[in-house]
């Protein structure tokens, strides 16, 4: 059934994105290696990575951290093939753009030729693969990070690396009520599913469509007048205060030196 | 800031609120809250108990007559000295219906501490007083949960937390019970009562006759009209069938019969016996 087909998928989009961050949610909280560490240390050496895959200049070195960040995600217990999926997601609209054309346009000594006319060069392939990789490699250190920090503690990290104040309270309330409004709206979805028999045309879905984002729109306006009114109840005065009660401990160090001498290694064989 | 020399928390004189297009909200209102009352709030849908609580809890302020609190008016003038505020938001709290509304930083942890760190409470303090409340309210476990992770009942009961960590000496609460079930609901009952024992003075709205007779020592109820129709003691209104359906608390073909089988006082010594063998259990 047509009508059944649009509402069943948003339905079970919506479900599933809630599922998703509830797994994700999860794997905070697992004993893995990434999670027992301090958010500021974990954000601090995850850039550090990202920057040495920014320099690097050789296939083999980003092959050797990206299998890196395998072994990362596997002693973190995060299950490889939804870390996988996760980047892949990522991949091609980061790269595809770029990448693709880097293959025809790049001139040197041709490497493959398509029907005698379309060359795709040895210079072409590297370039292609070198963008590939570095932005399969930094993708992974965002989304490991991601996968292994409450997003409670990516804001204290971004608080002590004193990104404004205001920014990060943006960022806290929006990922906040994105759940709360996701959820309304799969309600509307559901409530017009139980009083719908038969199918709509797909001019009727987009005018529905339409009216149910208006209306979330207005909820949601509402919703944050009177969460101000709730922030001014607690003594809100224009600026967030929170407590910082994190301490680095021991493994914090053993992780920065561990960072720090495969970040030279790296940088030293970019170099040869 | 001290209660005023009439002694009352809170003053309304011909207190009066128009929403934005004059849409009336309040009407003529005149009462006072005295130290360590126990007050009920009732009226029928949009009759203004919401916007009564947001009046005394200093959010928005009356477009006529006066509002005081601790012999201070409240108004946007005295809203602009820090002090007042600081030491406003300290004394008084107020627990939203919605608690969505309510639940806004990221962790449960976060979310009680939130009070008492913007109103420049010492963080030893802060952190002694944040775990005494998830005890007290049995939620220890919820600390590192984010909000959107939480049941309704926990979301209510993380809602009453963040406000009880900022010990406040009044608490205005708007539905308290809504929406929980019947063991929530008489749980936070009795924690209630045992708070309002020590002396603090609770505000309450409710739609809910029962909670209102279990709880409240007071009644003020909120007209069709939106000015008070009545004040007084629980039993003097409750059980006036005509003034229940005149004020729309109740419809023509309802009845209530929990006295008849439920007559003891909330707070009791004895222990409940079984359904139909205890002397109070009727019908």
């Amino acid at each position: 059934m047509k009508g059944e087909g649009f509402l069943g998928k948003n339905i079970s989009s919506f479900t599933h994105a809630l599922e998703s961050v509830i797994l994700a949610e999860d794997l905070c909280r697992a004993p893995g290696l990434l999670q027992r560490l301090d958010p500021r240390v974990k954000v601090a050496t995850l850039l550090l990575f990202i920057v040495i895959v920014g320099l690097a200049r050789s296939l083999w070195i980003l092959g050797v951290i990206f299998v890196l960040i395998l072994s990362f995600s596997l002693l973190s217990k995060v299950p490889l093939g939804f870390f996988l999926k996760r980047i892949m997601l990522f991949i091609p609209i980061f790269t595809a753009m770029i990448a693709l054309p880097a293959l025809f346009i790049t001139p040197g000594a041709p490497l493959v030729s398509i029907a005698g006319r379309v060359i795709i060069t040895e210079q072409g392939a590297r370039t292609a693969g070198l963008l590939f990789l570095r932005v399969s490699d930094s993708l992974s250190f965002g989304v490991l990070l991601i996968l292994t920090t409450t997003w409670a503690n990516i804001l204290v990290a971004l608080r002590w690396f004193r990104m404004p104040s205001l920014i990060v309270d943006i960022l806290g309330m929006t990922y906040r009520y994105i759940f709360l409004l996701l959820h309304t709206t799969n309600s509307m979805f559901l409530a017009r599913r139980s009083r719908t028999i038969g199918s709509f045309s797909s001019g009727q879905n987009r005018r529905w469509l339409t009216r149910a984002l208006a209306t979330t729109m207005v909820k949601s306006q509402h919703l944050s007048e009177e969460v101000y009114l709730a922030m001014l109840s607690r003594g809100y005065q224009g600026e967030v205060r929170i407590l910082n009660a994190l301490s680095l401990k021991r493994r914090d160090f053993i992780w920065v030196a561990f960072a720090l001498v495969v970040a030279s290694f790296l940088l030293w064989s970019n170099r040869l | 800031m001290n209660t005023s020399d009439t002694g009352c928390i809170f003053e309304a004189k011909n207190l009066s609120y128009d929403y934005p297009g004059k849409i009336a909200a309040l009407r003529q209102i005149n009462f006072s809250i005295m130290p360590g009352e126990l007050v009920a709030l009732i009226g029928a849908n949009g009759s203004g108990k919401s916007t009564l609580l947001k009046l005394l809890d200093g959010l928005i302020f009356p477009t006529d007559g006066e509002l005081l609190a601790f012999g201070q008016p409240l108004s946007e003038q005295t809203f602009k000295e820090a002090t007042f505020v600081s030491e406003f938001r300290r004394r008084v709290g107020l627990v939203f219906q919605d608690p969505d509304v309510q639940l806004f930083s990221p962790t449960v942890w976060d979310e009680v501490t939130f009070g008492p760190l913007q109103l420049e409470i010492s963080k030893d303090e802060v952190i002694s007083r944040s775990r005494e409340v998830l005890e007290l309210l049995n939620i220890a476990h919820l600390r590192e949960r984010p909000p959107y992770l939480l049941s309704g009942g926990e979301k209510k009961k993380v809602s009453l937390a963040c406000v009880l960590s900022l010990r406040p000496q009044v608490l205005l609460l708007d539905e308290p019970t809504t929406g929980l079930d019947p063991w929530s609901q008489g749980n936070l009952i009795d924690f209630l009562i045992q708070w309002a024992d020590k002396g603090k003075s609770i505000v309450f709205s409710t739609q809910d006759l029962d909670t209102v007779e279990e709880m409240a020592k007071r009644v003020v109820v909120l007209g069709t009209e939106h000015n008070i129709v009545a004040d007084g003691k629980p039993e003097e209104f409750l059980s006036d069938p005509d003034f229940l359906l005149r004020t729309n608390l109740v419809h023509e073909h309802s009845h209530r019969h929990k006295e008849l089988v439920h007559r003891h006082p909330h707070l009791h010594e004895h222990q409940h016996q079984r359904y139909g063998a205890d002397e109070n259990m009727v019908g």
